[in-house]
């Protein structure tokens, strides 16, 4: 068979469209969060939830019940929490993350440990997996990334703003306590989209990269989301497909493309373009 | 005639823990006002507006508004944003007009031409397009100062806007700052070095924690009993006014 014909069969299997919805759904939401966490200095928040979904996936596992519709409520809290936690108890943000992160690892591990039968699925949710996306999931990947994108539409101004300059965001009438954890729910709810198609381990790769990849090239910050979320697509719906091909787990093969176009669009930024 | 009163402070006090930062301070600040609020660092100057501004909770006492309108602010350090920060000029300087905005805030083509007046206004029409994070210094405070002003505010609170400037810089600002007084922005300027300023501005508040002085710049350079760091600072404008 072949490379052509492979394609071509690749896009009759219903549970290939359903990882390209599923992947593009997070790849937009990812892109846009991403842009405001990485400038914010805050994008280790999507690591560290990334751990917290790893232990909330293991607690639904464990008590047989669907794991997205527990990681969903538990990584949302988290998220707000770790944030209070840091504006109100002289914790800083990375220590903030990193408690909630090293605790959720030991919470999974334990929990993995204790019900060992569910260990080969709590892998696919570790680097994610085309085959396992099922239509619920599709439905929840979507609905969530309307509900971010929309969100992050009405209030991009505001968010654009205190991103770039805090003290003066307040000055001018925006509520930054609460935009910052509308912030982290929307941080929350992006981590739970993509726990299926990318995975919990590989998720918070999806917020960084394709900002630091935008970041090389564009001087305004409308420019930037927009080179973010047309890079991370694309990139996503390759990394989807070299998945189908080279049979590898599609959270690994999309971050490895990010990997591989942001290495070239550095050095061509930085040796040729200098 | 009597000038209106645009901010009045009664008794403000700021503390941080045990410490009092702001220890009951009280002024006015009139229409057509052009102050230096002076103190060493650490005297609670930038304390004392921020608790103005409602950025920081107070321990006691009251601000009255009475400006209609926005007010322009320029905030301490913006100087020194990450560099690698894509925002555009003109990104930076819409960002002014937010405060005039209803839910959910939008940008119109209008407001895009208040921006561009604004960088006209500042001299910097020509940097509209570049990264905000690439600019000098001098210019980086230019475009903050196109930001503060491009919703027409009637008064402009500063937080040490020359600080990060050379001497030629600081000057050029300065002058800038006195055309827009004499267009008749109020204006209240936070600084740790009086001595630069105090020709520009008809009216000096020094405070260490408390307010020590309220009155003129000639005033200020004649009471300089009142602390070492007043006779330094006055020396030191006397020394660049005439330079032996």
């Amino acid at each position: 068979m072949s490379w052509f014909e492979l394609l071509q069969a690749a896009f009759t299997y219903g549970f290939m469209w359903r990882a390209i919805v599923v992947g593009i759904s997070i790849a937009l939401s990812s892109a846009f969060i991403g842009s405001f966490l990485v400038l914010k200095r805050f994008s280790m928040i999507g690591h560290g939830l990334s751990h917290v979904a790893f232990a909330a996936v293991a607690i639904g596992l464990f008590f047989d019940q669907s794991p997205l519709l527990v990681t969903l409520p538990f990584v949302v809290l988290t998220s707000v929490f770790v944030l209070k936690l840091n504006e109100s108890a002289n914790v800083h943000g990375d220590a903030a993350i990193g408690l909630a992160a090293a605790f959720s690892m030991a919470l999974g591990t334990t929990l993995a440990s204790i019900g060992g039968g569910f260990n080969m699925d709590l892998y696919s949710y570790l680097f994610g997996s085309i085959l396992t996306i099922k239509m619920l999931d599709l439905w929840l990947s979507v609905g969530l990334s309307i509900i971010v994108l929309v969100t992050i539409f009405l209030f991009f101004q505001d968010l654009f703003t205190m991103t770039f300059d805090e003290s003066f965001a307040q000055v001018s009438g925006i509520r930054t306590k609460r935009l910052n954890t509308l912030l982290a729910i929307l941080t929350g709810l992006v981590i739970v989209i993509g726990i299926r198609a990318i995975g919990t381990l590989l998720i918070s790769s999806l917020i960084i990269f394709p900002t630091v990849i935008a970041m090389q090239f564009s001087r305004g910050f409308k420019a930037t989301i927009l080179i973010a979320v047309i890079s991370s697509v694309v990139i996503v719906f390759i990394g989807l497909i070299g998945s189908f091909l080279f049979d590898l787990p599609s959270g690994s093969a999309i971050v490895l493309l990010n990997g591989i176009v942001f290495f070239f669009v550095y050095v061509y930024h930085r040796l040729i373009r200098a | 005639m009597t000038k209106d009163v645009l901010l009045h402070v009664d008794k403000l006090t700021v503390k941080y823990h045990h410490f009092t930062a702001v220890d009951q301070v009280s002024f006015n600040v009139m229409a057509g006002d052009f102050i230096a609020l002076a103190g060493e660092n650490g005297s609670g100057k930038s304390s004392l507006i921020k608790a103005i501004l409602g950025l920081i909770h107070t321990a006691g006492g009251t601000v009255k508004n009475h400006v209609v309108g926005p007010i322009g602010y320029l905030p301490q350090n913006t100087v020194v944003q990450d560099r690698s920060f894509p925002a555009s000029v003109e990104e930076v300087v819409g960002m002014g007009l937010l405060a005039t905005k209803s839910f959910p805030r939008r940008l119109s083509r209008q407001d895009k031409e208040r921006v561009r007046e604004s960088l006209v206004r500042l001299n910097v029409a020509n940097l509209a397009k570049k990264r905000f994070g690439l600019l000098s210094g001098g210019q980086q405070q230019r475009v903050l100062l196109a930001r503060a002003l491009v919703a027409n505010p009637r008064i402009l609170i500063l937080d040490e806007p020359t600080s990060a400037l050379d001497q030629a810089m600081r000057k050029r600002f300065m002058h800038i700052l006195q055309a827009l007084h004499q267009e008749g922005v109020t204006i209240l300027l936070i600084t740790h070095d009086i001595g630069g300023i105090g020709e520009y501005v008809n009216r000096v508040l020094y405070m260490e924690r408390r307010i020590l002085f309220d009155g003129t710049f000639q005033a200020f350079c004649e009471q300089a009993e009142i602390s070492p760091y007043i006779h330094t600072h006055a020396k030191r404008h006397d020394e660049e006014e005439n330079p032996s």
